[in-house]
């Protein structure tokens, strides 16, 4: 008699890798489709060529590294990072700014750390403070919301403009790009030209953020909830980081207001939602106890806004974060919940 | 009265599968053929067997007497012959032997002469109460199979509060809600014996709210008996509610101190099976011989049986409708703590409280974790599942990394082994059996030490011994060389290095001449001799200069 004797317990969940990541993926779909209504086919464009791109460096990576392709090609991993990625690149960057920012997360962000589970570094965060480093003139050129309805730019020629950088007769790449509401503020206090007479001057900016940037925020935050709610991400980051952000602004807004911007303004503009919802919570490099995730979000949401505010860079996000996961480790060291029947130390 | 309850952090909840094996009534099962009685179902020192091979021996002898005081004996569970003594399969997470009293059965489960006893206990001392709950082999049936004699004792008057403990989490295992349906009374009477022996002030009875008619069966117990220091809560349905420590902080809101017991707050907790067999043995006179196991899973009709101890699991999955042809895996316990047998020839023993049939071609019942584990990636579900409050994901990263002194800073030790975050680990990681690993390795690590301290120690006695030995001769010697006078010593010494100096001349003077017999040769001799020494002078090699 040959009886199988696998150890308890002798029952699973029905979940998975794949299962956790197809759930990030479809918490993104409703701010893929609130970006593309603002900013047109970029976006599509560049998760089609990140995705592809991430795929093929997947595949190669794990034969060289010899594992098993098949369990790590379907974890869908790989995907999500793509796709994160992508959200960071401008919509009409050329193809090979989403090519080589997947490739350099994919290949070192991901797999010459360690691969799945082992990478210290948010891969998506490697790639895009990699491009944002080498191109930043690519990485800030950005479209205006509302021109991008008006000019009407159909799949076709925003396919042309990325692979070939040929845009329609009549239009010049200096004439319609733009930048981020946060870049622009902060050339303009370059200048000494405070928040408010920016404000006024350009038609960049809406109720809370950009115009079309804080539309984009709602339905990030949005499937950002419904992940706390499915349970693939716990409360802790999301709140940390927006918390923390709200608060430094808050502080600085109300002893300034002309130069430094709204808690509003900042929450709504550029990543900080995705970051803390999408990007902060990538489990393999955050911190991973309860009172640790609250640290590290806090972390980031005040290392966001304080490189927003005095660095170089006109958004922060990736930067924090990659700071913040170097310091993951020793913050779950420090804050082990109480075990049961232990006294609190 | 609405007692407030309070939740233990984490737990997962299950797909209960309780309803299948509780439809019909609680049948004895049939008595097999051949019964194994294996002399260790508890936790303690073994029994030792009192009878011989080609004995009779009559239902609720005594078979195999306790040893020590941390045992329990064993007793007959039908009446027959001793077939033999020696090793068999027992139920046991590695397959392992043990020595057993292998018993045929008659069939006619005569029993013993019955002395008289006593009606009621109050009659008796708690001592006397815990005496007879001890002889009549009684341990915790909940599944861990301490001798229940030792969890009764009312030292000092330490035992605030009794909890009887219903919960009973697992999917699958019915066997204590069956009981409370049928035997309540019973149970109440085996919580009025048990709370006597303690001298408890007050007692609470906790059950699953997924088990109504077995509270209604509770409750109405309860007041017929006019009860009024039992309390009948219901837990919420929650994985694992019915562990001893989770099931305490949700009655009470105390936690049990780490590395310590129940009763360090002033609780014991036993299992209603334990209750009902208690009852049994002091109301009836009737020692632990059956027990109440649920047979559940692949089997054509799931159901709860009263089974004879030493009962082969072969012959309760055949009286289900199981096929034993088809088996593919067999669990004694529930899915998430039993363990699965290596072979279904064990008997069902003191402590089993659920046959868990799988069979290779019937559905499997059973959605199991994937061979194929993922790298973690650190999500931590394990910790949210946790119901101890560890972290899960660093236990496995430091036991992975053989790093064993840092897994005990996390912890390791306080692991109950509950299954919660192997359940729900999204990279099907079985992490329980790398805490159980980690858990020998050190254990292993610590015995090893135990044994080098206790050689080292040896050594340095031994060291030391010597040292000292050297001291005392020297010492000796000295005195000896006092004794006698410097200056004859000093001749004497001196003719003797003369003496010894004159006969190794001497020798060498003798010894330095030829060997006699190469004298007076011939000339063939001389000449072989020759050739030798020639040849011996070419040859390389130390071989030349011997």
């Amino acid at each position: 008699m040959s009886l199988n004797t696998p150890t308890s317990p002798h029952i699973h969940d029905d979940t998975s890798v794949t299962k956790v990541m197809l759930r990030v993926l479809l918490a993104l779909v409703p701010a893929i489709i609130a970006y593309s209504w603002y900013f047109g086919w970029g976006l599509l464009i560049n998760i089609a060529i990140a995705a592809t791109t991430a795929l093929a460096c997947e595949y190669t990576m794990l034969m060289l590294r010899q594992r098993p392709v098949a369990p790590f090609m379907t974890d869908g991993s790989i995907v999500v990072t793509a796709i994160l990625l992508a959200f960071c690149i401008p919509p009409l960057a050329p193809w090979w700014i989403a090519f080589l920012g997947t490739g350099f997360a994919v290949v070192v962000g991901k797999h010459l750390y360690g691969g799945l589970g082992y990478n210290p570094f948010n891969p998506a965060m490697v790639g895009y403070v990699m491009l944002l480093i080498s191109f930043p003139k690519e990485m800030t050129t950005w479209l205006p919301p509302n021109l991008v309805q008006d000019l009407n730019f159909g799949f076709l020629t925003s396919l042309n403009a990325v692979f070939t950088g040929n845009l329609p007769a009549g239009f010049s790449l200096d004439g319609i790009t733009a930048a981020t509401p946060l870049d622009l503020i902060k050339t303009q206090l370059n200048q000494d030209i405070t928040i408010t007479e920016t404000k006024n001057s350009y038609a960049l900016f809406g109720d809370f953020g950009g115009i079309g940037w804080e539309w984009i925020g709602n339905w990030v935050f949005l499937g950002g909830v419904w992940l706390i709610y499915k349970k693939v991400i716990n409360w802790h980051i999301p709140v940390a980081v927006l918390g923390s952000l709200f608060v430094i602004s808050l502080v600085f807004f109300l002893m300034d207001a002309d130069y430094y911007g709204s808690p509003m303004f900042h929450l709504f503009s550029g990543a900080a939602i995705l970051g803390a919802f999408f990007i902060a919570t990538d489990p393999v490099s955050a911190a991973t106890t309860p009172r640790g995730r609250i640290i590290y979000g806090i972390g980031i949401g005040l290392l966001t806004y304080i490189i927003r505010v005095w660095g170089g860079y006109p958004d922060g996000i990736g930067f924090a974060v990659l700071l913040m996961n170097l310091a993951a480790p020793t913050i779950d060291y420090y804050t082990q919940p109480r075990v049961y029947g232990h006294k609190r130390k | 009265m609405m007692r407030r309850l309070f939740n233990f952090q984490g737990g997962v909840k299950l797909r209960e599968h309780k309803r299948e094996s509780t439809q019909s009534p609680v049948i004895p099962a049939n008595i097999p053929k051949t019964l194994i009685l294996p002399l260790q179902q508890h936790i303690g020192s073994p029994a030792v067997a009192t009878v011989n091979v080609g004995d009779k021996v009559l239902k609720g002898q005594v078979v195999a007497q306790a040893k020590g005081n941390v045992s329990v004996p064993v007793h007959a569970p039908t009446s027959g012959k001793v077939a033999a003594i020696g090793k068999h399969n027992i139920p046991h997470p590695s397959g392992l032997q043990s020595t057993c009293i292998i018993i045929e059965t008659d069939g006619m489960d005569i029993e013993r002469r019955q002395k008289s006893r006593f009606v009621n206990h109050k009659d008796l001392s708690p001592e006397q109460l815990r005496e007879l709950i001890r002889q009549s082999g009684i341990v915790g049936l909940g599944g861990a199979g301490f001798p229940s004699h030792l969890k009764l004792s009312a030292e000092r008057n330490r035992v605030k509060t009794l909890i009887l403990n219903g919960a009973e989490c697992e999917p699958y295992i019915t066997c204590d809600e069956m009981l409370m349906r049928e035997q309540a009374i019973e149970v109440i009477e085996g919580l009025n014996i048990m709370r006597h022996a303690l001298q408890a002030p007050r007692c609470i009875i906790a059950i699953e709210n997924n088990k109504p008619e077995a509270l209604k069966e509770i409750k109405l117990a309860v007041k017929h008996n006019n009860l009024d220091f039992v309390e009948v809560v219901q837990v919420p349905t929650v994985y694992p509610a019915g562990g001893e420590k989770q099931l305490i902080q949700t009655v009470t809101g105390k936690q049990v101190p780490a590395q310590g017991l129940p009763i360090d707050i002033g609780v014991v907790c036993h299992n209603v099976g334990t209750a009902y067999a208690i009852s049994r043995a002091v109301e009836h006179g009737e020692p632990l011989v059956s027990r109440y196991v649920t047979v559940a899973g692949s089997v054509a009709k799931a159901r709860v049986l009263e089974v004879l101890i030493g009962t082969p699991v072969s012959d309760l999955i055949e009286e289900c409708g199981g096929n034993r042809k088809t088996l593919s895996r067999v669990i004694m316990g529930g899915p998430m703590m039993g363990f699965a047998l290596h072979n279904d020839d064990v008997p069902v023993i003191k402590t089993t409280n659920c046959i868990l049939v799988n069979s290779s071609i019937a559905d499997v019942p059973l959605p199991s974790r994937s061979k194929h584990a993922l790298p973690c990636i650190r999500c931590g579900a394990c910790s949210d599942a946790c119901p101890v409050g560890l972290l899960p994901q660093q236990l496995y990263w430091h036991t992975r990394a053989k790093e064993f002194d840092k897994v005990q800073d996390y912890h390791l030790f306080d692991c109950i082994e509950c299954g919660c975050c192997d359940y729900v680990c999204p990279s099907h990681i079985p992490l329980v059996q790398y805490y159980r690993y980690a858990k020998n390795t050190i254990w292993q690590q610590d015995r090893e030490k135990k044994l080098s301290d206790i050689s080292r120690q040896r050594h340095e006695f031994h060291k030391q011994r010597l040292e000292r030995e050297k001291r005392e001769r020297a010492e000796r010697h000295k005195k000896k060389r006092q004794a006698v006078t410097a200056d004859a010593a000093q001749d004497d010494k001196k003719a003797a290095i003369q003496a010894a100096m004159e006969r190794a001349r001497k020798k060498r003077e003798t010894t330095n001449t030829m060997p006699k017999n190469t004298e007076q040769l011939t000339e063939q001799q001389q000449k072989h001799i020759t050739e030798i020494d020639q040849r011996r002078e070419k040859a390389p090699g130390p071989r030349t200069e011997s």
